[in-house]
């Protein structure tokens, strides 16, 4: 302790530098940790923390016995896993094909039209959803102009899946392709050279150089995302489904419900639990990653 | 000298331009549908839908919209104000923290930076955080709710301790020997040599701040304090009207734009960003290929 405060006074400057930001992680990250006591309670709205009944895990029972758990588990991790392999077999294909192609004014401007996407807001793509698939949208008057039924698509759960992995991989493509990109071009052109001189074509080399060499970008990329797997994005689900009930079975996630929890069914147990759950559990899955990078690649891991 | 390209060349060519052509084509779609729509006659939309092309070219939208510019200027000033004010002290936090962190000589700096980093892998959860927020700081509806609980990111902070870890030790040495203060160092020396990480630091907090809708549909009530993105998803789930001063019956053949409004509105607000994109596209994909390289 007194080590501590020698130092602290010695770097009073630096400490002073950095308060601010140690505050705010206290206030904003920290403080809401106690917080997670509300998953145990029967919330009251005048009572404050811990104004409300202990009921110990009766909220987590209820989220367990009801299969609301598993069904949010499933949609989450589901989506996820869509998510990661759809979007890094793309990115990795369109920044291949990128590197290799001629043309430079091409390959700057697709790279810049694909970047696009990941500036606009979530909102936007809400306006997109309404434009094609609404009663009057894009899609309904292409069917009816071929002289098909209109659809409606917000009777149906079945499209939604592929409109939220469709707009998922749409809002990452370009940003993802960088990454690729960049590990490709810290590939030394003279493996490329040597395999030339030897008769290998382009399909050959990308098959023996590019490919093998981006593995560990590759993997390290996987995992990552693979921690994160019970984290859902809020902003794509709410944007395209929003509050409509019929699509929830196969559209909920754990952020999607923990949100509805307060702010329209005002659950603030449940939804407390169910956050907690995610955060856990969450929590575990990082841990493990991270040791498994560990284990195969030291310098990658996080921490 | 001509060089004969052998025919595997020409396959992989012509797969990898179709490929990407389609892919770009998709990313450009949905903008191009969303333009197309802002221009077509409501009498149109009723009667066949949204299409690709509109049948005949109509301004009544942004007519209407722009007839009463009050609410949209009134959410292009809120984001404006949100985004200039929460980068600007987000970015001076960070890279007073991120400096802090990078000195080698501070004795606490992986303890601090393990504190930091732990808000990433373990978090309280929504409830308790909105809860904290709206009773015991009682932010609700003030401009400080869709700033202050943004402010700072913990990735965004090792990004800059790993960018200003690269700034060779001696500089602050031997600053300090000439006797400058560590403040001093930071803002005359250290900051001069983080252009390319503020930069890019810099972008993507503002580029969080302009897209937000988020923290406004948890935290704000008043209509006036609506910033754009939430004000265009209130347009879109037509909770919100866009107010207009265009009057219906002026023939029988009009109607008053409603769902083209909404396109117009979608145009209105993000056209601006379209066109300011290409000119910092450039510095999102430098600093993210310094930051994929350094690992």
């Amino acid at each position: 302790m007194k080590g501590f405060i020698q130092e602290l006074v010695r770097n009073k400057i630096l400490f002073l530098m950095i308060a601010p930001a140690l505050l705010f992680f206290i206030v904003f990250s920290y403080v809401p940790m106690v917080g997670v006591y509300y998953a145990f309670t029967r919330f009251s709205f005048d009572g404050g923390l811990f104004g409300g009944e202990f009921i110990g895990f009766k909220n987590f029972e209820f989220l367990f016995n009801s299969g609301v758990l598993w069904n949010l588990t499933k949609n989450t991790v589901l989506y996820n896993i869509a998510f990661i392999i759809i979007s890094n077999i793309l990115q990795l294909a369109c920044a291949v094909f990128l590197s290799e192609l001629p043309g430079k004014w091409f390959k700057k401007s697709t790279q810049s039209i694909m970047f696009l996407p990941f500036f606009v807001s979530f909102v936007l793509v809400g306006a997109f959803v309404f434009n094609l698939f609404s009663n009057a949208g894009v899609v309904n008057t292409v069917l009816t102009s071929l002289g098909f039924q209109p659809y409606d698509f917000y009777l149906h759960t079945a499209p939604w899946k592929y409109i939220i992995v469709f707009f998922h991989v749409w809002k990452g493509l370009g940003y993802g392709t960088v990454i690729y990109l960049a590990a490709i071009m810290s590939i030394s052109d003279e493996y490329h050279e040597a395999a030339k001189i030897d008769g290998a074509n382009i399909f050959k080399r990308i098959r023996h150089i590019t490919l093998p060499l981006l593995v560990p970008t590759f993997i390290l990329l996987i995992l990552l995302s693979l921690g994160g797997i019970l984290k859902g994005q809020f902003d794509l689900f709410y944007q395209i489904i929003g509050n409509n009930g019929m699509l929830y079975n196969s559209t909920d996630i754990i952020d999607t419900y923990v949100y509805r929890s307060l702010a329209v069914n005002f659950d603030i147990g449940m939804g407390t639990a169910a956050g907690l759950y995610q955060s856990l559990f969450g929590f575990v899955l990082i841990i493990l990653v991270n040791y498994i990078i560990r284990k195969v690649q030291k310098d990658y891991a996080l921490f | 000298m001509k060089i004969k390209m052998e025919r595997a060349t020409i396959v992989f060519n012509i797969i990898g331009y179709v490929l990407i052509t389609i892919l770009t084509l998709l990313c450009l779609l949905p903008f191009l549908l969303i333009v197309s729509g802002s221009f077509t006659p409501e009498i149109q939309i009723i009667s066949k839908g949204f299409s690709l092309i509109p049948e005949t070219f109509s301004l009544d939208a942004y007519k209407a919209a722009f007839s009463n510019p009050k609410q949209i200027f009134d959410g292009y000033k809120v984001t404006i104000f949100i985004t200039v004010v929460g980068t600007a002290v987000g970015l001076f936090l960070t890279s007073m923290a991120g400096f802090v962190l990078s000195r080698k000589d501070f004795k606490y700096r992986d303890q601090l930076s393990f504190f930091i980093y732990f808000t990433t892998l373990f978090s309280g959860g929504l409830i308790p955080w909105y809860i904290l927020i709206t009773k015991h700081l009682d932010l609700k509806d003030s401009y400080m709710a869709l700033i202050v609980p943004a402010l700072l990111s913990a990735w965004n902070i090792i990004l800059m301790k790993n960018f200003m870890k690269s700034i060779p030790d001696s500089i602050v040495e031997s600053a300090k020997i000439d006797g400058a203060g560590e403040f001093t160092i930071y803002l005359k020396l250290i900051l001069p040599l983080s252009g390319p990480g503020l930069a890019t630091i810099g972008l993507f907090m503002a580029l969080g701040y302009w897209n937000d809708w988020f923290m406004a549909n948890l935290f704000i009530t008043s209509e006036s304090h609506y910033p754009l993105q939430f004000l265009l998803y209130k347009i879109l789930a037509s909770a919100a009207v866009l107010k207009t001063n265009v009057a219906g019956n002026l023939s029988p053949t009009f109607q008053p734009p409603a769902e083209t409004l909404k396109m117009a509105a979608a145009v209105i607000a993000t056209g601006p960003i379209v066109f300011l994109y290409p000119f910092v596209q450039r510095f999102f994909v430098k600093g993210l290929t310094i930051g994929a390289v350094k690992g």
